[in-house]
């Protein structure tokens, strides 16, 4: 009963985000203004809230008057697209490299393994604060962070189901047999340890897509005039004393779309586990 | 007097939703002080049966009709209090691998002693006298100290001992003995055997013995029953069993591995070999020798079998051999030429002439690879064969190791342990091999599957002349394939020679003490090999 | 020098090592890459001389090993150098707000490590059970959503609605301990919220991995009763893993405590590295930076030390 309610829920916010997520790569055609034009005044609230003649826009306008549906459905795309490319980057890395150290075994595996065990000792935030100190923010810094910094914890993990792999008797006899490194990869290991790699690839999207949009609120991630998630609650934190929901909104994208991805790969995890 | 009544039992597993059976009515009836063999292969339901002799279904079960009566108490669906009234203090449970069996975290003594201190009121001194009894008469070292020990600190053969003990610490009426030996050399297995036998004597427990091995089941059972797919196949007095069998199924089992051995021809004394190894040394890292200047022959169409138990070397000797684990000193020369003992030194056609088959099938395939991808490969790489003529190659070796054409398109999960091992062998000669080296083959798979196994090794190996190297534990293999043999131990060679020189009338000490390890179909060999072993009247 | 010594040992060490490591590596993040300090505090505008002046006064002109030894030196001594912005003492300016941070983090870990541990142990036993399905369901919930939604709704509820607890958490040098109490109800509450959901999923697997184990089935067999099979069974082999996972989860809150401290303009080191960040204060970045690195460290070495030092088999060596 409970169970069954909690599926609907489940299915439900999951329908809603890739509806969500589809109107917001169609930004252009569905978003009812351009992301930086001023619309209104400060604040308008939303159209439940106030039905006033002057106040139009569907969610209400932000600190600048600009309006909230708007820049919600573009800074939903553009802080999806930095964190699937962050995310896909620190899967090349981490995979490139874990599978080679499995593979290759010996120093370069001692020398892989050490480096990452160092990035792993330094928490994300704070390498992450020292670089943007260093050399200030930017979309190809934080991406470049991110590919190195979890890069490493994907690293972890694909040397280690790598070495099972390599444990196994057919990868045995692929060796014997001198295929080459490219080969060991992509046909030997790669089929074989998909799955955990996937559920991997949900749980790794999720952090850096909070983690994009944490940096963005504490100012150090994507750059006004750009909208994105992270950065509108921000901007309207203020909001909340008058009673306007301006920052909740951003917010709740931002969670709606972390638990509709953490639903999808725990269900995937469940479907393996039966299998 | 009956101590134990099963009747009608049926049980079923989840498996996809829905529920399964795997044991489809097993009855049997068990008296006091009697010994049951309960044998079969894996999916036979007979470990199934021996935990519901507690009034256990393992996780993931359920009991779906039938009975279990120990004593007049009816135990399925009993309340947890009769349960755990009776488990422990009148039925008690030694695992296959003692080594996950025993709690980590807390000593042996400690976990020997936690039924009677609980259930008895026992003192603790009172119960490490009696575990010190116990244990000497298991043959554990330092009986008396044993116990403060941590299961980690125990070999494996001490171990299950221990585990024995901790079974009889109650003087229990039922014992459950779940393939005791399994995972134990046969050196140790004979005196574990030797030790369940003794001690079960002097007990007057009633006990069931599960096991896959027929001539170790023997040697402690009154009476047999045989399994398969969770059905009773026959039952009868051990003798009988043994000496008329009624159904097909035991005979087969009985028959075994016994086949009409065809003698090598003999071999004109000036060939050269294809493989030479000399005075061959390998070590892991910087630790001790596991190889220690070891010596190998072996001719083209001729079989060596390497035999050992683990720890031996004979799989690292493989290794080195392969490549794997380069040498560390001697030399190996294959067809007239230094063999480099890099890996990748190595030709492309050197890889090509020496190939490996492993032993466990299930870990041999890639399952993300079709069977036809799998057996192609090598025939496509080596051989450079492409679309249709690599079609009807993979076709010819699926025919050459009896297999259906159309498994080219199956998945390994598909397929069932004999026939992954066979498609392992069809993947090795795909490269048309001058070298195969088994190692341990036919050791994961059960009886018959194995013995149809060698008998398709035999027919390669004439049809074309290869040179094998065939690696095994078990003695009774070696005579199934084997034209020579060498016998090694902690890295060295102890003796070798024709099969019949070395293994019918042994004259090296260790080679006699593992042929005569090796169980006999025959309920007096534990005595005959082993005279202290005698049951105590 | 038995096993276990020697091990522990190894891996303190190893900590040591890394913890050198990355100082180096904190020091020549600020120091070595693009942009010039001198120029970041004068702007553009500043004449060479003022520029070179400055430089030498920040020793900037010595060879880089030069500095960081002297930097290294300094950090040694409690010495951290001084502020670019407001020229006081580094030391001075964080010890007040690391105490702030420390008070913050430890109020937190008091709510979440008992209710983490309730849930998680309570999940884990009645596996399956409607308890299990919609605490598993509330905790990826819990996880998935960011600090400040969590934060806002908070202040949106009891400090705006209700007006029980302030929406900006100010303390100050007199705050008394009630003062601090009432400001901080709700950071703390919001930084449990994410920190439970992670060490609660993490004590269920824990626990669920020792109970699946065959010495448990083995108890049963001995006729062993549930409570026994539990509290003497399971515990001694769950409670490694459990500490372990509590610790790890002490070090992520202690660097999850930055984005909560800006949400509620908290006087701590977390915000204090922001602004620091923001404008380009590095002696503040570098000592900010390698305190929060340093504790992250020290709790993960501890988490290791104590699994090792639980393990039997390290401690009572064959």
């Amino acid at each position: 009963m409970m169970t069954t309610l909690f599926k609907i829920i489940g299915w439900g916010l999951r329908g809603i985000v890739v509806l969500w997520v589809l109107a917001s790569l169609g930004a252009e055609f569905v978003a009812p203004y351009k992301p930086n034009d001023i619309v209104g005044q400060m604040w308008n609230g939303a159209f439940w809230q106030d039905t006033s003649e002057t106040a139009r826009q569907v969610l209400g306008t932000d600190q600048l008057g600009r309006d909230l549906l708007s820049r919600l459905l573009y800074g939903t795309r553009n802080t999806l697209t930095v964190a699937l490319g962050a995310t896909f980057a620190a899967f090349a890395v981490g995979i490139g490299f874990g599978f080679w150290a499995a593979i290759a075994r010996g120093r370069i595996d001692m020398a892989c393994s050490r480096v990452a065990d160092l990035i792993i000792a330094v928490p994300t935030l704070i390498v992450t604060l020292l670089v943007i100190a260093a050399v200030g923010p930017s979309v190809g810094v934080l991406v470049a962070i991110i590919a190195v910094v979890d890069g490493a914890r994907v690293f972890r993990l694909a040397r280690l189901v790598a070495m099972n792999i390599c444990a196994m008797e057919y990868f045995e006899s692929a060796r014997l047999r001198g295929e080459n490194l490219r080969w060991l990869m992509l046909h030997e290991i790669l089929p074989n340890v998909r799955m955990p790699l996937i559920t991997e690839f949900g749980l790794r999207f999720c952090f850096i897509f909070l983690f994009i949009a944490a940096l963005s609120f504490l100012g150090l991630g994507l750059q006004p005039p750009e909208a994105d998630l992270g950065s509108m609650v921000r901007e309207n934190a203020s909001a909340i004393s008058f009673g306007v929901l301006a920052p909740f909104f951003p917010a709740a994208v931002i969670a709606m779309l972390a638990i509709a991805v953490n639903l999808s790969s725990e269900a995937l995890v469940r479907a393996k586990r039966r299998a | 007097m009956t101590l134990l009544k099963i009747d009608g039992l049926r049980i079923e597993v989840e498996k996809d939703g829905g529920w399964t059976e795997v044991l489809h009515g097993v009855s049997l009836e068990l008296a006091r002080g009697e010994m049951l063999g309960v044998i079969g292969e894996s999916g036979a339901g007979k470990s199934t049966i021996g935990l519901a002799a507690l009034g256990y279904v393992r996780a993931g079960g359920r009991f779906a009709g039938g009975s279990v009566v120990l004593d007049g108490t009816e135990l399925i669906g009993a309340p947890t209090a009769v349960l755990e009234g009776i488990r422990g203090l009148r039925v008690a449970y030694v695992a296959q691998s003692a080594a996950s069996y025993f709690n980590p975290a807390h000593t042996i003594g400690d976990q020997f002693a936690e039924v009677l201190h609980r259930k008895r009121g026992m003192k603790r001194a009172e119960i490490d006298a009696k575990a010190a009894q116990l244990y000497a008469e298991l043959g554990l070292p330092q009986p008396e100290r044993i116990g403060g020990r941590y299961p980690h600190q125990l070999s494996g053969g001490q171990l299950q001992r221990a585990m024995i003990a901790m079974a009889m610490a109650t003087d229990p009426d039922l014992l459950i003995f779940d393939e005791p030996t399994t995972a134990l050399d046969v050196t140790t297995q004979l005196d574990v055997l030797g030790c369940i036998r003794r001690a079960m004597a002097r007990s007057g427990a009633a006990g069931i013995y599960i096991t896959h091995d027929l001539a170790l089941v023997a040697q402690v059972s009154d009476r047999i029953m045989v399994m398969r797919h969770g059905h009773t196949v026959e039952v009868a007095p051990t003798r009988q069993l043994l000496s008329a069998a009624t159904q097909d199924y035991t005979r087969a089992l009985l028959k075994g591995l016994r086949s009409e051995r065809v003698e090598a021809a003999a071999r004109p004394a000036d060939e050269r070999p294809l493989l030479r190894i000399d005075a061959l040394d390998a070590r892991y890292g910087t630790g001790t020798k596991v190889l220690n200047a070891v010596d190998l022959r072996v001719h083209r169409g001729e079989t060596v079998a390497i035999v050992g138990e683990s720890g031996s070397g004979k799989s690292t000797l493989a290794r080195s051999i392969c490549g794997l684990l380069p040498p560390t000193g001697g030399a190996m020369i294959f067809d007239d030429r230094e063999l480099p003992a890099q890996l990748s030194a190595r030709k492309a056609d050197t890889l090509r002439r020496i190939q490996l088959v492993h032993q466990l099938p299930d870990l041999a395939l890639n399952g993300a690879q079709s069977v036809g991808k799998i057996i192609g490969r090598p025939a496509q790489l080596f051989h450079g064969l492409r679309g249709a003529k690599l079609a009807a190659r993979v076709t010819a070796l699926l025919e050459m190791l009896e297999l259906p054409a159309s498994y080219a398109s199956r998945y390994p999960h598909q397929l069932s342990g004999g026939e992954k091992q066979r498609v392992a062998i069809a993947r090795a000669l795909a490269a048309e091999p001058d070298l195969l080296i088994c190692d341990e083959v036919t050791s994961a798979l059960d009886q018959l599957v194995a013995a149809g196994v060698l008998k398709i090794l035999r027919k390669l190996r004439e049809e074309f002349g290869l040179g094998m190297i065939f690696i095994t534990h078990d003695v009774a293999t070696v005579r199934e394939i084997a034209d020579t043999v060498v016998v090694m131990r902690h890295g060295k060679v102890m003796n070798a020679g024709s099969v019949s020189e070395v293994l019918d009338q042994p004259d090296e000490p260790y080679t006699r003490q593992l042929v005569e390890a090796t169980p006999e179909m025959d309920p007096d060999w534990i005595v005959r090999v082993r005279p202290d072993f005698a049951r105590v009247a | 020098m038995t096993v276990l010594t020697r091990t522990i040992l190894t891996r303190i060490a190893a900590s040591i090592i890394m913890l050198v490591l990355i100082s180096v590596f904190i020091f020549f993040a600020v120091d070595m890459l693009p942009g010039d300090v001198a120029r970041a505090i004068l702007g553009s505008s500043a004449t060479t001389e003022a520029l070179a002046a400055l430089r030498t006064k920040l020793g900037l002109d010595e060879p880089a090993v030069w500095r960081f030894a002297h930097w290294a030196w300094g950090v040694l001594h409690g010495d951290f150098g001084t502020s670019i912005t407001t020229q006081e003492p580094v030391t001075t300016i964080i010890s007040f707000r690391l105490g702030n941070t420390l008070w913050l983090a430890a109020l937190a870990a008091a709510i979440s490590i008992p209710l983490a541990l309730a849930l998680g142990i309570g999940s884990a036993l009645w596996e399956g059970s409607a308890f299990d399905r919609i605490a598993s369901i509330v905790t990826l919930g819990a996880i998935s959503m960011p600090e400040f939604f969590v934060a806002y709704s908070l202040v949106a509820l009891f400090a705006l609605n209700w007006q029980i607890f302030p929406p900006i958490s100010t303390v100050t040098t007199d705050s008394t301990f009630l003062d601090r109490l009432d400001a901080l109800i709700l950071p703390a509450i919001t930084l449990a919220f994410a920190v439970v959901a992670h060490m609660m999923r993490m004590i269920r697997a824990a626990i669920l991995d020792v109970l699946g184990s065959p010495f448990m089935v083995m108890a049963e067999l001995k006729g062993m009763p549930l409570r026994r099979r539990i509290l003497r069974h399971a515990l001694p082999n769950a409670a490694a893993p459990i500490i372990n996972v509590i610790v790890l989860n002490l070090a992520y809150l202690i660097v999850g405590v930055v984005v909560v401290e800006v949400i509620f303009v908290y006087p701590g080191l977390g915000q204090l590295l922001i602004d620091s960040v923001a404008q380009r204060d590095l002696p503040l970045v570098q000592a900010g930076s390698l305190i929060f690195a340093a504790i992250y460290l020290t709790l993960n070495t501890v988490a290791d030390v104590l699994a090792i030092a639980f393990n039997p088999r390290l401690r009572f060596p064959r």
